[in-house]
C-alpha cells in the first residue's frame, strides 16, 4: 500500500545533504517508519527462529537415537527409553479439526447474528458473553471439563452417539475422550472466531450493504454478497488464530482426553496430544532421551502447524484467485 | 498514539516501581516434588514466623527439582525418587539426601456394592495392571475377599497420565513383586502402561475414581482420605493384610532402617515387618554439600528445625514422620555441609 | 411447487433462526462455567483473600494478595514486549506488506508462531533468561507471556488495518499528509476498535496461562522483592492449590480462578472505555 507518488532519485540527492537538513527532508518520515515497523516484523521471524532453534538443540539427543521411527512408530516408553509419536499427532489433528468443526460454523452464526441480524439491544451483552469465555483460563476449563462436561459426555451425549452405530461412536465410554477433548477446545477458540470475525464485518462499509439491499436482497444474501465476500481473508486469518489456539492447547485438553497413548478410529476411546505430553511429563523427566524426545515432539508440533498452513494458504489462493479482476 | 503512549508511561513506572530492591534478607528458593508440598508449605510458613526467613518452595514436580537443582537456579530441590548416580553427576559439588517425611500409596477403587474393606494381594494387583484380570468378579479377586459380592463389571484402571514420585514409588513396588512386570514395564515417574486410561496429577486419578464405577487407581493416601474413597487392604511382605496408615507406613520406614545406605537413597516399598504398609516412599530434600556463607547457614538452619520441630506436624497432613532413629543419623548428616 | 420468491424466504427467515440458535447454543457451556466458577468460588471471596498472603492447610485466613499483584505485574511486562511489536508488525504487514516476499514469510510465521504450545514458549524464556542468569524472575515470565501475545496482535492489526477503506487513505494524501502521519494519525484511529480487540483478546489469554509461568515466574509465597524475583501469579496458585486434596485450598483455587475473570472483565471494560472509537466514524 505505497504511496502512488515514488520518490524518485532513490534518496540520492538527499544523502548528499548534511544530516540536519536530511531529517526534514519529505520522505524522511515516511522512510524511517517503513524501517521501523519492518524492523519488528522481522522480529517476529527472529523469535520463531529462536524457538525453532532451542527445540531442534534439545532433541538432538532424541534425533539421533530413534531417527525416523520417531515418526512413524507408536511406543512411547521412558523406562526402555523408545519414543514414537504417531498417537500424539492424531490425537492433536483430530482433535484440533474437531474442534475447528464445531467452533467455525457456531462463531460466524454469532457474529453474523451480532453485527447484522440482532437488534442494537442485544449486541453489548451478547458481545460481553463472549468476552466473557475469552477471558477464563484453560486451567479452569479443564476442571470444568474432569468435573462436568465429562461426565456430561458419559451420561448423555456418548449413549446416543453410540446408538447412531456409526464405526467412529463405539462404546463403552468415560468420557474422557477424543471426542470430549475436541468439544472443549471448541468452546474455548469461539470466542477466538466470534471476535475478530465481528470486527472484520462491521469493518466492511455500509454502502455494500445498502448496495445489495437496494437490489432487492433478503438479509441473508446481503450477508452472503455484501459481507461474508469481502471478508474472506480476515475469517480465515481468525480460523488460522484459532486452529493455533487448538493445536496449542494443553492445560484443558490434558485433563479431559484420558491421555492414552493409542490410535484408535474411535472418538470416544480415550487419546492423547502434542501439546498434553510435553505438559504432563517435561516437569518430571529426567532421563535426557526423554527431554529430548518431549522438544522433539514440541518441534514435530511448530513443523505440523508450519504444514497446515501452507495447506491453508493455497486454499484461500486458489479460491480467491478465481474472484480477482 | 496518545494510548500508546499513555500505557508505556504507566507500565515504564510500574516497572521501575518494581525493580525498587528491599533490604536482602536471607531467602531461598526450592523446587521439587509434589507430594510433600503440603507439609513443605506448612513448614516454610511457621519457619518464617519464628525466624523471619522466605523459604519459597514450588511443587513443579521431582525431576523438575533435578532439572533446577542441576541448572543452579534453585537453592535446593526436592523430589520423591532418590536420584541415580547418573543424575548426581551432572549437579555441580554433588548432591545429599535428606529424607523428610514418608507416605502411603493407596490404592482407590469404586465399585459398587463394596463399600470397604476390598483385600488384595501383590500378584493381583499386578494381574490388574497387566490388563490379564479384567473384572471385578475375577475368581483371584474372589478368592482373597470370601463373602463380599462382587460385581460382574469390567476393571477400569487408572493411571497417572503426567510423571510421578507417586508412580515411582508403585511402579517399583511392582516391579519387586511381579517379575513379569519387571521384565514388561519396569519402575520410573513416567511408564508404558499395558493398560488403562490416564488422569492429570493424584486428583485427576481420584476424580476418574469417584466418576466412572469400577475404577481402580493409585492415589496418595491424602488424596483417597479427602475425597472418601475407599482403599484396598494389601498383603504385605509378611503376608498379613494391612491398611495404608501413618503407623503403617512408619512401620514400613522402621522395616527398611536396617538396610538403610548412608546416604538415605532408598526404596522402602515391599518393607519387611508385620504392620508394615507395602507401598510407601520417603521423600527427599535436595541439597549442596557446599554453600556461600548466608544460604548455608539458613540451609543448615532449617534442616535442624526441621527434624526437630517440623516432624511433629507431619500426621495431621497425614504423612508419617521419620522414625526416632532415622532422625539423628540424618541429623549428624548435616554437618557435612560447608559453608 | 413454491415459486422462487418464496424459496428466498424462507431461506432467509431459516438463516437467520439458525444464527440466533447458534447464539443460544454458545450460552450454555458459558452460562454453566460462569455459574460454576461463580458458585464454587464465590462463598470464599472477601477482603481477607484479596490481602492476604497464602497460608499453608489448617491456617485459616489465606489469600492470594500477592498473586494478584503477580498477575498484573506479568501482564504489563509481557505487554510492554508483546504490543509493541505484534502493532508495529502488523502495521507493516497491512501497509507495506501486499506484494512482497518478506511479507508474506512473517505473516505466515505469525501463523505458525500462534500454534506453539505455551508450555515451549516458557521453556524458551527459561533458556534465554533464567538459566543465564540462575533465577526465576517475573521478567522472564513476563517474556514468556509477551512472546505469546504477538501472533494474536500482529494478525489482528493487519487483518482490521488492511479493511480500512481505501478512500480514508486518499483523502487524506489528497491533503499533504505524510505516508507515516496518514497511517498513525487517520488509518490507526479508524482501526482502533479492531486493534483493541487483537490486544484484549492477548491480554485474556496470556493472563489465564499456566504452563510458561511454571519455569519462568515460577511462584512465590510472599512478597517479591523487584521484577528479578519469583512473583506468584493467579494462574499457577490456582492450579496448584487445585490439584491438592484439600477442601480449603481447592475452595481457594476456586476463588483465585473468579478473581482471575473478573480481573480480565475489569481491563477489558476499563480499556473500552479508554480506548474504544465510536462506531459513527466508519458507518
Amino acid at each position: 500500500m505505497s504511496l502512488p507518488l515514488e520518490v524518485s532519485n532513490s534518496g540520492r540527492a538527499e544523502k548528499a545533504l548534511p544530516l540536519f537538513l536530511r531529517l526534514t527532508q519529505a520522505g524522511f518520515g515516511d522512510r524511517l517508519f517503513k524501517k521501523i515497523t519492518a524492523l519488528f516484523a522481522f522480529l517476529i521471524l527472529f523469535l520463531a527462529g529462536l524457538t525453532a532453534f532451542t527445540l531442534w538443540r534439545a532433541s538432538i539427543p532424541c534425533i539421533q537415537k530413534m531417527g525416523w521411527s520417531f515418526l512413524n512408530t507408536g511406543d512411547w516408553d521412558p523406562v526402555r527409553e523408545m519414543f514414537g509419536s504417531v498417537p500424539f499427532v492424531y490425537g492433536t489433528i483430530v482433535s484440533s479439526f474437531l474442534a475447528l468443526l464445531i467452533a467455525t460454523p457456531f462463531g460466524l452464526g454469532i457474529s453474523l447474528f451480532l453485527t447484522e441480524l440482532a437488534p442494537k439491544k442485544m449486541r453489548e451483552p451478547v458481545a460481553f458473553l463472549v468476552e466473557t469465555l475469552a477471558a477464563i483460563p484453560s486451567v479452569v476449563y479443564g476442571l470444568w471439563g474432569i468435573f462436568l462436561l465429562a461426565p456430561f459426555m458419559r451420561v448423555h451425549v456418548d449413549p446416543i452417539l453410540i446408538k447412531s452405530g456409526l464405526p467412529i461412536f463405539k462404546g463403552p465410554s468415560t468420557g474422557l475422550s477424543l471426542f470430549t477433548a475436541g468439544v472443549i477446545l471448541s468452546i474455548m477458540i469461539l470466542p477466538t472466531i466470534t471476535a475478530i470475525s465481528r470486527e472484520v464485518f462491521e469493518a466492511v462499509p455500509n454502502s455494500y450493504r445498502e448496495s445489495a439491499k437496494a437490489l432487492g436482497a433478503t438479509s441473508w444474501e446481503t450477508i452472503q454478497l455484501a459481507v461474508m465476500k469481502p471478508s474472506k481473508v480476515g475469517i480465515l486469518g481468525a480460523v488460522m488464530l484459532a486452529l493455533g489456539r487448538a493445536l496449542g492447547e494443553t492445560m484443558a485438553v490434558t485433563m479431559v482426553i484420558g491421555n492414552k497413548p493409542e490410535v484408535s478410529g474411535n472418538l470416544l476411546d480415550p487419546s492423547h496430544s502434542m501439546a498434553s505430553v510435553i505438559a504432563n511429563e517435561f516437569s518430571e523427566a529426567v532421563g535426557d532421551i526423554h527431554i529430548s524426545a518431549l522438544a522433539e515432539i514440541g518441534l514435530l508440533l511448530m513443523t505440523i502447524t508450519l504444514v497446515l498452513n501452507i495447506v491453508a494458504h493455497l486454499l484461500v489462493w486458489a479460491t480467491t484467485s478465481k474472484f480477482q479482476r | 498514539m496518545k494510548s500508546m503512549k499513555k500505557t508505556m508511561i504507566g507500565a515504564l513506572a510500574g516497572a521501575a516501581l518494581m525493580g525498587v530492591s528491599m533490604a536482602q534478607a536471607a531467602s531461598l528458593n526450592g523446587a521439587g516434588a509434589t507430594f510433600p508440598y503440603p507439609i513443605y508449605s506448612k513448614w516454610f510458613y511457621e519457619y518464617n514466623k519464628s525466624k523471619g526467613v522466605q523459604i519459597n518452595y514450588q511443587s513443579i514436580g521431582s525431576g523438575g527439582g533435578i532439572q533446577q537443582l542441576t541448572n543452579g537456579t534453585v537453592d535446593f530441590g526436592a523430589s520423591d525418587a532418590p536420584m541415580t548416580d547418573e543424575q548426581i553427576s551432572k549437579v555441580k559439588g554433588g548432591v545429599i539426601h535428606f529424607p523428610t517425611v514418608a507416605g502411603a500409596v493407596a490404592l482407590a477403587y469404586n465399585v459398587p456394592g463394596v463399600e470397604s474393606g476390598l483385600k488384595l494381594s501383590s500378584s493381583v494387583l499386578a494381574d490388574i495392571y497387566m490388563g490379564v484380570v479384567t473384572k471385578w468378579n475375577d475368581p483371584e479377586i474372589a478368592d482373597l475377599n470370601p463373602g463380599v459380592n462382587l460385581p460382574d463389571l469390567n476393571i477400569t484402571v487408572a493411571h497417572r497420565s503426567d510423571g510421578s514420585g507417586t508412580t515411582n514409588i508403585f511402579t517399583n513396588y511392582l516391579t519387586k513383586v511381579s517379575s513379569k512386570w519387571a521384565s514388561s514395564v519396569g519402575f520410573a515417574t513416567s511408564v508404558k502402561w499395558p493398560v488403562g486410561v490416564g488422569g492429570k496429577g493424584n486428583e485427576g486419578v481420584a476424580g476418574l475414581i469417584s466418576q466412572v464405577p469400577g475404577t481402580i487407581g493409585y492415589v496418595e493416601l491424602a488424596y483417597a482420605i479427602k475425597n472418601k474413597l475407599p482403599y484396598a487392604t494389601m498383603k504385605n511382605k509378611s503376608g498379613h493384610y494391612v491398611e495404608p496408615t501413618i503407623a503403617s507406613t512408619t512401620a514400613a520406614a522402621a522395616g527398611a532402617l536396617k538396610t538403610m545406605p548412608s546416604d538415605f537413597r532408598v526404596m522402602i516399598t515391599n518393607a519387611a515387618g508385620a504392620d508394615a504398609y507395602p507401598i510407601c516412599g520417603f521423600t527427599w530434600l535436595l541439597v549442596h554439600p557446599s554453600y556461600n556463607s548466608d544460604t548455608g547457614k539458613t540451609v543448615t538452619d532449617f534442616l535442624h528445625w526441621y527434624l526437630s520441630e517440623g516432624e511433629g506436624m507431619a500426621k495431621d497432613l497425614y504423612y508419617a514422620p521419620l522414625p526416632e532413629s532415622l532422625v539423628s543419623k540424618v541429623e549428624k548428616k548435616i554437618e557435612m555441609i560447608k559453608y | 411447487m413454491p415459486d422462487y420468491q418464496t424459496y428466498r424466504r424462507l431461506l432467509d427467515r431459516t438463516m437467520v433462526v439458525l444464527c440466533g440458535l447458534a447464539a443460544l447454543f454458545a450460552a450454555i457451556p458459558l452460562v454453566s462455567l460462569l455459574a460454576y466458577v461463580l458458585f464454587q468460588g464465590f462463598h470464599r471471596l472477601d477482603w481477607t483473600f484479596l490481602t492476604s498472603l497464602p497460608t499453608p492447610v489448617g491456617v485459616a485466613g489465606g489469600g492470594m494478595a500477592n498473586a494478584i499483584l503477580g498477575t498484573v505485574t506479568l501482564v504489563l511486562v509481557a505487554s510492554c514486549v508483546g504490543l509493541p511489536i505484534g502493532i508495529l508488525a502488523g502495521i507493516y504487514l497491512s501497509e507495506y506488506g501486499k506484494k512482497n516476499k518478506f511479507a508474506w514469510s512473517v505473516r505466515f510465521t505469525a501463523d505458525v508462531l500462534s500454534g506453539v504450545p505455551s508450555i515451549v514458549t516458557g521453556i524458551v524464556a527459561y533458556t534465554l533468561i533464567v538459566k543465564p542468569m540462575h533465577n526465576f524472575s517475573a521478567l522472564a515470565g513476563g517474556v514468556a507471556l509477551g512472546f505469546m501475545m504477538i501472533p494474536i496482535t500482529t494478525r489482528t492489526t493487519e487483518e482490521l488495518v488492511k479493511m480500512v477503506p481505501h478512500s480514508i487513505r486518499e483523502a487524506s494524501w489528497a491533503l499533504g499528509v505524510s505516508q507515516w502521519r496518514t497511517i498513525l494519525s487517520i488509518v490507526i484511529r479508524t482501526a482502533k476498535n479492531g486493534i483493541l480487540t487483537g490486544v484484549l483478546l492477548s491480554i485474556a489469554r496470556i493472563a489465564g496461562e499456566t504452563a510458561p509461568l511454571l519455569f519462568t515466574a515460577f511462584n512465590n509465597q510472599f512478597w517479591p522483592k523487584g521484577v528479578n524475583e519469583p512473583t506468584a501469579s493467579l494462574t499457577v496458585q490456582v492450579f496448584t492449590y487445585a490439584i491438592s486434596p484439600f477442601k480449603d485450598w481447592q475452595d481457594q483455587a476456586w476463588t483465585g480462578a473468579l478473581v482471575l475473570l473478573i480481573l480480565v472483565l475489569a481491563i477489558n471494560g476499563t480499556a473500552k472505555l479508554f480506548f474504544k472509537n465510536p462506531r459513527e466514524m466508519l458507518r
